[in-house]
């Protein structure tokens, strides 16, 4: 049976699956349960019904803590950590890149590490140079752990489920623009496979290939660009790390033409490694010089004023295209696009304050 | 004295000691192609710690984890193996000498960076509370951890769960070449600092591994009763340089005099003479001890020495658990 959920109610779901399922899952991380709002509704009642000492509190010690996560998943647990925004787990970088990543390989295969760390990714509402980092880039770069950005509600329960079942440390990054869109989710029980990437719209003139709330942006830049006749195809690499490279280049080579976009920084990003990727594998099957679309390399600035420009859009990814394809820039003016909200907010719901 | 006789705490601080003057005597050979930081003088909080143990009852270690892993059980080919890079290694050659691990005695793992498994050790003991099973959790780790971040974290949680985690830090005096006095105010012991967090302290001659398993002993037992955890501070002094084989007093970061002084206070010179003046055991038996363990000693050497390196395709396994 499947109904359309919200993504914070698909995680909801999932970890809710998890924790009935199997008595070693727990789930941790500051505020979980105390928080009224249940982490953007995607713990809320969890601990009601599984307790606290399986779905619980924690002291603010984000490196410490990730250091419990790993000790329990040592022997025998599977521990779930949640952190509100990626930032905060930057405190815990020691134990997630020199230890959750190595234990298995350096002790020679000895170590299972099954631990999920939740990471929250965002934009908008001015969270600023500090809570609006998208640092897939960093974690994606480490041999050892897996890291997964779902898009769609089925994804994100089909890969939480998956990342909880993996003997391996996976970082699950979700989108806050992501948390309230709405999309089919199968009841019960299912995964979707780490280190498998999604055709999320089917093309032949170019690919674009795309990372978490960008592949929205890039999914909404091919309707612009089919008005045009332009059609293009849009890969949701959904893993990052294994990454599904065969997936892209294989649609590369139909279509000739690559965009990379990432919700990230350009230089030495996961944009910059999808073209290095291309340029390797498909160079000759490329029809023009292929394109990223990411953040600037610059801190995220708070005020709207600023951060418009910071950000880019389904128009970017377009003018990317047109401009491979030998034709002219086009304004969103030109495109019919009305922006009835602010671009500061995914959707008129959205109210802050975070 | 209590279960474990003095007779096996002399053998178990004799055989680290002579893994490790072998292995001294043996890295000018350029064989061993890793960096060892070895115990000599420190093998009494070991050997007092790990005696007072269940075999199942896990431990977590730092760099200097030669003399935690042999005394905790861990097998003497398989680390002797690792410091030769071979794939008989307890880490099949991937770790060296500051990863050593045998899962078969509890030994969950050591690493190198500073304070690090202290979390891990207190996350293991989470982890066989919420499994139920008796347990207890022993962290070894150096003065120098205790100005770590993870150490206030990983202690907070301990005291707040109660968990049963034996905190054992080994206070050499020194961070490689930085003594206490420049990095803790001298007004203020490591054991004081713990004891802010609301955890039973002790401090305890690191040098007496009688005394060192008489605190152990009631850490552990208390830990297994589910009384909560302890921290113990044990003083002890590194007779070698930091890391690699030689003596490097000459470097002028500690004085001869100092040197001396803790040599004389040495834990094995002190148990014989015990033991021979409570007339208890013979020196003959003694020296029957030494001679059968100088055979271990060269055995597992020459089994390290003609094990195999590891096969090519071993470089791109284990990347991730099945």
């Amino acid at each position: 049976m499947t109904r359309d959920l919200k993504f914070f109610q698909a995680i909801n779901e999932a970890t809710d699956l998890c924790l009935a399922r199997d008595p070693s899952v727990y789930l941790m991380g500051l505020h979980v349960p105390a928080d009224p709002k249940g982490v953007f509704g995607t713990t809320l009642g969890l601990q009601k019904k599984y307790g606290p000492e399986r779905v619980m509190d924690m002291p603010t010690s984000e490196n410490g803590m990730t250091g419990v996560a790993i000790g329990s998943a040592l022997v025998g647990m599977r521990p779930i950590m949640v952190h509100q925004r990626i930032e905060f787990a930057l405190l815990a970088v020691e134990q997630i890149i020199n230890q959750a990543a190595n234990w298995h390989y350096m002790f020679g295969g000895q170590n299972a590490m099954p631990l999920v760390i939740r990471m929250l990714i965002g934009r908008g509402w001015g969270q600023g140079p500090q809570h609006s980092q998208s640092l897939q880039a960093m974690f994606a770069h480490v041999p050892g752990l897996k890291v997964v950005m779902p898009v769609t509600p089925h994804d994100a329960k089909g890969l939480l489920i998956a990342a909880v079942e993996d003997n391996n440390p996976v970082i699950y990054l979700e989108h806050r623009w992501l948390h309230d869109i709405f999309g089919p989710v199968p009841e019960g029980h299912y995964t979707v496979p780490i280190g498998k990437a999604r055709t999320a719209r089917s093309g032949s003139d170019v690919t674009i290939v795309a990372t978490s709330y960008m592949v929205l942006e890039s999914l909404r830049a091919a309707d612009l660009l089919a008005r045009n006749g332009i059609e293009a195809e849009v890969v949701d690499v959904r893993t990052l790390r294994p990454l599904d490279v065969g997936h892209f280049i294989e649609s590369v080579r139909r279509t000739g033409r690559l965009v990379a976009v990432d919700g990230g920084w350009r230089s030495l990003g996961f944009a910059a490694e999808i073209l290095a990727l291309v340029a390797e594998r498909a160079y000759g099957t490329l029809k023009a010089s292929p394109a990223r679309v990411t953040f600037p390399d610059l801190p995220s600035p708070s005020t709207p004023a600023l951060a418009q420009y910071f950000y880019p859009r389904a128009m970017h990814i377009v003018n990317e295209v047109r401009t491979m394809m030998g034709l002219p820039e086009v304004t969103e003016d030109q495109l019919g696009i009305r922006h009835e909200t602010p671009l500061d907010v995914p959707d008129k719901a959205f109210t802050g304050p975070f | 004295m209590g279960s474990v006789a003095q007779r096996d705490l002399y053998a178990r601080m004799l055989r680290i000691r002579l893994v490790e003057e072998k292995l001294a005597e043996l890295y000018p050979e350029q064989l061993i192609r890793c960096p060892v930081h070895l115990s000599v003088g420190q093998e009494a909080v070991a050997v007092g710690v790990c005696a007072a143990l269940m075999p199942d009852d896990y431990a977590v270690s730092s760099h200097r984890s030669h003399a935690h892993y042999l005394a905790k059980g861990g097998d003497l080919k398989a680390m002797l193996g690792e410091l030769y890079g071979r794939v008989t290694g307890c880490c099949k050659g991937k770790g060296g000498s500051m990863h050593l691990i045998d899962r078969s005695v509890g030994f969950l793992g050591a690493v190198p960076i500073v304070g690090s498994t202290i979390p891990i050790g207190v996350g293991a003991a989470l982890g066989s509370v919420m499994r139920k099973e008796s347990r207890v959790t022993i962290v070894f780790f150096g003065d120098a951890a205790t100005e770590e971040g993870v150490f206030h974290e990983a202690v907070n949680f301990a005291v707040l769960k109660q968990l049963p985690v034996v905190f054992v830090c080994e206070n050499n005096l020194f961070s490689v070449y930085s003594s206490l006095a420049v990095r803790q105010p001298s007004t203020r012991e490591i054991c004081e600092v713990a004891r802010g967090h609301g955890i039973e302290s002790h401090r305890g001659d690191g040098n007496d591994v009688e005394a060192v398993y008489g605190l152990a002993k009631a850490a552990a037992e208390k830990a297994r009763a589910g009384s909560g955890p302890t921290f113990l501070e044990f003083k002890t002094y590194r007779w070698r340089e930091h890391c690699g084989p030689y003596y490097d007093n000459h470097l002028g970061y500690r004085s001869e005099q100092e040197f001396e002084e803790w040599r004389a206070r040495c834990p094995i010179a002190r148990l014989n003479q015990r033991l021979l003046q409570w007339g208890s055991v013979a020196q003959q038996d003694l020296d029957g001890i030494e001679a059968a363990l100088v055979a271990e000693v060269e055995e597992a050497v020459a089994f390290a020495k003609s094990s195999p390196f590891p096969e090519p395709q071993l470089l791109q396994e284990h990347l991730y658990a099945p």
